[in-house]
């Protein structure tokens, strides 16, 4: 990590952590959304913390989700917001160097991406409900914690996408007019990246995991 | 509350690095699924899966959320605290282990 301003203050006024300037060199807003998603973490990786010992308690757990088409559709998933990743960080890019426009068009871009893996997401609840009869509480595989264990983390996930689309277009017509700065596009973007990342965990734990090749 | 926010200049990373780290990103998912293809013993396979996926957390921290270009402080303040309270949890994963063999014979 780099350090790129000294621990003493301007003007000799003592050491960073005194009081009247932030000891982080980063403004409020953004301080406060690294809180945020910290303590965020802490809730998914509780939840991911119960799905993995509810699973190795359970040797018998099932492996339903086939290569073709439950993979492929997860690993689209797992592009489109990776990709959105990237659009959300060359959004920053552009507002950081003044440039409005481009960064509507990128925060949209972003969008499309978060929304594409919110239809292929719903798309496949649809079939494990509707095709597969896997219910929060049961599913004809033996093993009742699995619908559990699944709808809740995909779920609680699916519900932060939804909320991450409502808060960029919050951000895309507030840049369009004039109304939002660099620091609250970049606060946006941690929480998108955020959204990302706990997929990082979700995708290869719950998904990958439980592949059914053959 | 600061008005003028911190002025610093707008040091990060350059278009062409998020690009690579963007590529990095699919590469090692592209790896991962190629794991669970080949249906790779489940030890094997679960500390491939963990390993990829911390270093692809990493990357998206490092770079997409600039925390390689914050103040040591800042990482200092979040991260520590958050990989204890992780492991604080994962101590008992000893436990679960054990849970299959205890079970009453039917």
């Amino acid at each position: 990590m780099s350090s790129h301003a000294s621990a003493v203050g301007p003007a000799g006024s003592g050491s960073v952590w005194e009081g009247g300037q932030s000891p982080y060199a980063t403004n409020s807003k953004k301080f406060g959304m690294w809180l945020f998603l910290i303590s965020d973490s802490l809730t998914f990786s509780a939840m991911l913390f119960a799905y993995t010992y509810s699973r190795v308690t359970n040797p018998d757990w099932p492996k339903p989700f086939d290569f073709s088409p439950a993979i492929i559709y997860s690993t689209v998933m797992t592009f489109c917001l990776l990709s959105s990743s990237l659009t959300m960080v060359m959004a920053v890019h552009s507002m950081n160097h003044g440039d409005r426009k481009a960064t509507v068009r990128w925060v949209l871009a972003t969008m499309v991406g978060g929304a594409a893996f919110v239809v292929l997401h719903l798309s496949e609840w649809l079939k494990l409900i509707n095709v597969e009869h896997v219910t929060p509480l049961n599913n004809p595989w033996g093993v009742p914690l699995f619908g559990g264990t699944f709808f809740a983390l995909t779920g609680l996930h699916m519900t932060h996408v939804i909320c991450g689309l409502i808060y960029l277009a919050i951000i895309a017509q507030g840049i369009a007019r004039g109304k939002f700065k660099a620091e609250d596009v970049e606060v946006s973007g941690l929480y998108w990246h955020f959204v990302d990342l706990v997929w990082m965990f979700i995708f290869p734990l719950v998904y990958l995991m439980s592949a059914r090749v053959g | 509350m600061s008005n003028h926010a911190e002025e610093v200049a707008h040091v990060g990373a350059s278009v062409s690095t998020f690009t690579k780290v963007w590529i990095a990103l699919l590469a090692m998912t592209g790896i991962e699924v190629l794991l669970a293809y080949e249906q790779v013993p489940t030890l094997i396979m679960l500390t491939c899966l963990l390993g990829l996926s911390i270093i692809k957390a990493a990357l998206i921290i490092a770079y997409f959320m600039h925390l390689k270009f914050e103040r040591l402080s800042l990482f200092l303040t979040l991260f520590p605290m958050l990989i204890f309270c992780i492991v604080l949890m994962l101590i008992f994963l000893g436990d679960a282990v054990r849970i299959p063999h205890m079970r009453p014979p039917v």
